[in-house]
């Protein structure tokens, strides 16, 4: 047992948040997977912050929580946004930024 | 080169000369339909006029002390150290030419009226004329090269118009285009020796070079001679550029007897003996012209033996007098006035012929192929007679033109001495043996023996009538010219002493290789076997209406001219033809190509790119974890090295 | 400050061996981290995706607590789960939480890449963890907070620290992303409407009945009908009998109808009202039995 465990099992959650976000429709659900991938990025800031003997990384963790916080709200009120006039919340659904 | 003197009296207005039918020709062209009614008359008046003033003129020159006047006009190019003057010169040898254009000019005109009375477009082929007439007119008078050069172009683009006047005719529009065409390739050498001489000498006109050829390398002479002698046989139809003439034909009979027998096509020996001083410096030169006139002499007589076509006869025919006068300038200073002599008479008579030729063909119907005359000599009496004067004087009857001035080239020719004076003269008189038989020929098949104009693809046969009296009096007159010009101009009035300014005092042999009775007599006696040989051959026997198809092979060699056409093609124009069309593969396929490959492959390639921006989200998702782990795995690698 | 870089010195010397407890405590969270967000990924519907990840973050929560991080762990709990988490669900609410994904992948081979992908981005980086961490000393956090180190202060006061004096700028900013965040999600869920436009529930029957026709649907048997015949038509809320409401093949005759008059509750009571049974209905332009309705 090192703090390897939790670096390895950061790097095994934020896969699983990052093929979410390629495989999921649901906006939402996409924007879950996004959250994941934050946390697991999160978990190795503290673990490296423990591995180095400074609370450097925490801090970042904790600026990362509030950014996220933020760009929930807004993520958020542009799906329902977007909900509102196309009726749908499917990512593939807004794809006119195309060729 | 004698002094010239300023223009004074009647010779300071000598410039109407050109500006008269170039005048002519704009209101003509310009008035449009307006001018239909009266326009024929318009452009024989100002030749007329032109004449007129020609004469004047002429004879104000014959009594100055020194017969060369130069008339200045305006500066017509000042670019750098290139000065070009535009002036005229009128001297003994312009003075010549200006009678010559103008009077048959004029003659040629009146007969047209008659002639084209019938055709819808006469006004535009007066129009034509009369720019022939201005442009032939600067040809000869104009002062430098350069002035030469745009009278050159312009008569080549005046024959262009008036070959192609019948230009629905698919023959008429091929004729004219391969006339251009094999011009151009003469011009080329004209406008190359332009270049010479403003490169060497900086100047171009006749007194600044001529004067100066002394100043010049004898390898720079040659050239110059060889390049003017290009643009020489060019214009004059001679060898290896002569096979357009005879296709000139198409073009109305006028325009035969006008631009391709009489005037235009004599320009080559203009320029031959203008440029007098050049070839007299550079006897390489000088022995080229003899080559190539004893050549063409030679290929035409042959050619007009077999041809059927009674303007093409004729044809060949000019293409083997013309032969004659470049073998005559070819011989140097003994040879000039013969040939211009012979150029003048052969403008009466050959002009006199074609004319008479187009009264035969205006009588039958627009018929050409003389297996289909016969007999014509009760029909039209005075075609009969004015033409029969014109054979005599073409083929040396005694005391006629042709005799004078023809006799005059073989004796120049035999005085040559040594080897090749004998072989330039044995092809003389083998010439003049030849032009007997095929004129003898020409003479029985149309105007003796059994009538055979039956009709022709079911059109009535036509009626032969003897032509109206605007066309038989020019007729005549050449008729007359054709009978007395010879004696004139060697015995009454010499043209050796009008011309003596220009060519310097006659250069009489010192000894003359056989006594020119005797010459006179062998000619005459060679002349006379070959008309006896085309009677044994024409005259004695049934003429069939189609031309036999087994005939020996100089027979079919003669028909198709000595295969020039088949030459030229074959040497020429396939080749030409291979390059271009490699030219233009090349053009399609590899510039082109490389142009429009690389637009295709930069938009076929922009346009799969383009493939990529779905516009879905997760697409691109995609390929930022691909580009993540490839950051990892290059993390991975350089941590593990 | 000398006292803080010796003692941290001190620990660099000895580290930090991870413990047992810390050991189960892995290997018991870790896989319910990982399973809830396999879950996350993998539910067809987003309710439970949702419940799957609080799942996850709340196992991130005790890691964060074990890893000597109280302050973020109940801050991963309160916000992420507590805040964030119920956010999402809100919205969840609002979109319609049955419209859950098709099977069908439309894009041709995400699925594949995507594991592909992933797999190989897991490895590289687990590899690359593993080369990278090894022999690697955990200092531990002991020097700079409370615990069992000799730090004067805990967890919170450090992080406070820090926060309000190396880390002041970032901070500051931080709270202006926060409200312009929030102004933006309000410009952005908002819909304009005009003031005072929004109408009543009685302005809007009003002026559905005003204005069509049949303003409610057609009545069916016994809808407005006070009389149990067949032959009784239904009526309107005008008190006129219904030509809709006709039944086929019978004429419509007056029939006795239901409530008789006199039963209604103000009659009984003897307070004084214009007309019937009928005429308590109210009428058209407003005026009720007690002038009711009007608006005014």
């Amino acid at each position: 047992m090192s703090i390897a465990n939790y670096l390895v099992l950061a790097a095994v959650l934020f896969t699983i948040g990052a093929v979410g976000v390629l495989v999921r429709r649901n906006a939402i659900v996409v924007f879950m997977c996004v959250e994941l991938m934050l946390n697991s990025v999160n978990l190795t800031l503290v673990t490296f912050a423990r591995s180095t003997g400074t609370l450097d990384g925490q801090l970042i963790a904790f600026f990362v929580m509030v950014v996220a916080a933020a760009e929930v709200v807004v993520g958020l009120a542009i799906i329902m946004s977007i909900y509102r006039t196309r009726r749908s919340a499917s990512v593939d659904d807004a794809n006119l930024l195309k060729y | 080169m004698s002094e010239t003197l300023p223009a004074t009296g009647l010779l300071g207005a000598s410039w109407l000369l050109i500006a008269l039918p170039l005048a002519g020709a704009a209101v003509l062209l310009l008035g449009g339909r307006r001018t239909d009614r009266w326009g024929h008359l318009l452009g024989t008046g100002t030749v007329v006029a032109a004449f007129v003033l020609g004469l004047a003129c002429t004879v104000q020159l014959a009594g100055l002390d020194e017969r060369s006047v130069d008339v200045d006009l305006f500066t017509f190019l000042q670019t750098g150290s290139l000065d070009v003057r535009a002036g005229l010169l009128f001297d003994p040898l312009s003075a010549v030419f200006v009678l010559l254009i103008t009077g048959v000019g004029a003659l040629i005109h009146v007969y047209s009226i008659g002639y084209m009375a019938h055709d819808p477009a006469r006004r535009r082929f007066f129009a034509y004329l009369n720019l022939f007439v201005a442009a032939m007119l600067l040809l000869v008078l104009g002062n430098s090269y350069v002035a030469l050069y745009v009278g050159w172009e312009g008569v080549g683009l005046a024959s262009y118009l008036l070959i192609a006047f019948w230009y629905t005719r698919p023959a008429a529009a091929t004729a004219a285009k391969k006339a251009f065409v094999m011009n151009r390739v003469g011009d080329v050498g004209l406008a190359l020796a332009v270049f010479v001489m403003f490169a060497q000498l900086g100047t171009t006109s006749y007194a600044g070079v001529l004067g100066n050829v002394g100043l010049l390398a004898g390898g720079t002479v040659t050239a110059l001679g060889l390049l003017l002698l290009l643009g020489a046989c060019g214009k004059s139809g001679q060898f290896p550029l002569q096979a357009w003439l005879p296709d000139a034909m198409e073009g109305p009979t006028p325009v035969s007897a006008l631009i391709h027998a009489a005037t235009m096509v004599t320009a080559g020996v203009y320029l031959i003996a203008r440029s007098a001083p050049i070839y007299d410096a550079s006897p390489t030169a000088r022995t080229v012209v003899l080559a190539i006139g004893a050549i063409t002499l030679m290929i035409g007589a042959i050619a007009g033996c077999a041809q059927d076509d009674i303007k093409k006869v004729l044809a060949y025919s000019t293409v083997s007098q013309i032969g004659y006068m470049f073998l005559a300038v070819g011989l140097g200073p003994v040879g000039y006035v013969a040939g211009l002599a012979h150029l003048l008479t052969h403008g009466f008579f050959k002009a006199g012929l074609f004319l008479g030729a187009g009264s035969v063909m205006h009588g039958m119907g627009e018929q050409t192929d003389m297996r289909r005359y016969g007999g014509l000599a009760g029909k039209m009496k005075i075609t009969f007679v004015t033409f029969g004067l014109g054979y005599l004087a073409l083929i040396g009857f005694p005391l006629l033109s042709g005799y004078w001035t023809k006799d005059a080239i073989i004796e120049a020719a035999l005085d040559r001495g040594g080897v090749s004076g004998w072989l330039l003269a044995g092809v003389a008189v083998l010439g003049a043996g030849l032009t007997a038989f095929y004129m003898t020929r020409l003479m029985l098949l149309t105007f003796f023996g059994r009538p055979r104009w039956e009709g022709v693809d079911g059109n009535p046969p036509p009626t032969p009538h003897e032509s109206p009296g605007v066309m038989t009096v020019p007729m005549i007159v050449l008729a007359v010219g054709s009978v007395a010009a010879g004696f004139l101009l060697v015995r009454v009035f010499p043209l050796a002493d009008w011309l003596a300014p220009v060519f310097g005092p006659e250069a009489e042999a010192a000894e003359h290789v056989l006594p020119p009775l005797l010459v006179s007599v062998l000619v005459t006696l060679v002349v006379a076997l070959g008309a006896l040989v085309a009677w044994l051959f024409v005259g004695r026997r049934e003429v069939p209406v189609i031309a036999p198809v087994r005939v020996s092979p100089v027979v079919r060699a003669a028909r198709q001219a000595l295969y020039a056409d088949v030459v030229n093609e074959s040497l020429l124009m396939r080749p030409g033809m291979w390059l271009t069309r490699a030219l233009v593969f090349v053009d399609n396929r590899g510039v082109d190509g490389v142009v429009n490959g690389a637009a295709a492959a930069l938009g076929g390639s922009s346009s799969r790119l383009g493939r990529v921006q779905t516009g879905f989200v997760r697409s691109y998702a995609l390929g930022m974890l691909g580009g993540a782990v490839v950051i990892a795995g290059a993390l991975v690698a350089v941590t593990a090295g | 400050m000398s006292t803080l870089a010796s003692s941290m010195a001190a620990a660099a010397d000895a580290g930090v061996q991870i413990g047992t407890g810390e050991a189960v405590a892995f290997w018991v969270l870790g896989p319910i981290a990982v399973v809830g967000a396999l879950g996350m990924v993998f539910s067809r519907n987003a309710v439970h995706s949702a419940l799957f990840l609080v799942n996850t973050m709340l196992a991130l929560g005790v890691f964060y607590v074990v890893q000597d991080a109280p302050f973020l762990g109940a801050v991963q709990i309160i916000v992420y789960t507590g805040a964030i988490m119920i956010l999402f669900l809100f919205v969840l609410m609002i979109v319609g939480r049955d419209t859950s994904d098709s099977v069908v992948e439309t894009l041709r081979g995400q699925r594949v890449a995507a594991t592909v992908l992933g797999i190989g981005f897991a490895g590289l980086v687990g590899a690359g963890i593993a080369r990278a961490t090894e022999g690697t000393v955990v200092r531990g956090l002991d020097a700079v907070q409370g615990g069992s180190g000799d730090a004067a202060d805990g967890n919170i006061d450090a992080i406070a620290r820090l926060l309000f004096t190396r880390y002041l700028l970032a901070f500051e900013v931080t709270s202006a992303l926060l409200i312009t965040a929030a102004v933006g999600a309000m410009i952005l869920a908002h819909t304009e409407r005009e003031p005072g436009s929004r109408q009543s529930q009685k302005e809007l029957s009003r002026a559905r009945f005003l204005t069509a026709e049949h303003p409610q649907t057609l009545p069916g048997p016994g809808v407005y009908a006070r009389a149990n015949s067949i032959a009784a038509p239904g009526r309107l809320p005008d008190g006129s009998p219904s030509a809709a409401s006709y039944a086929t093949g019978v004429e419509p005759q007056d029939v006795d109808e239901l409530p008789p008059a006199g039963s209604l509750g103000a009659e009984r009571a003897g307070i004084p009202h214009r007309g019937g049974t009928d005429a308590a209905l109210g009428t058209l332009d407003g005026t009720g039995r007690d002038g009711g309705g009007n608006p005014s």
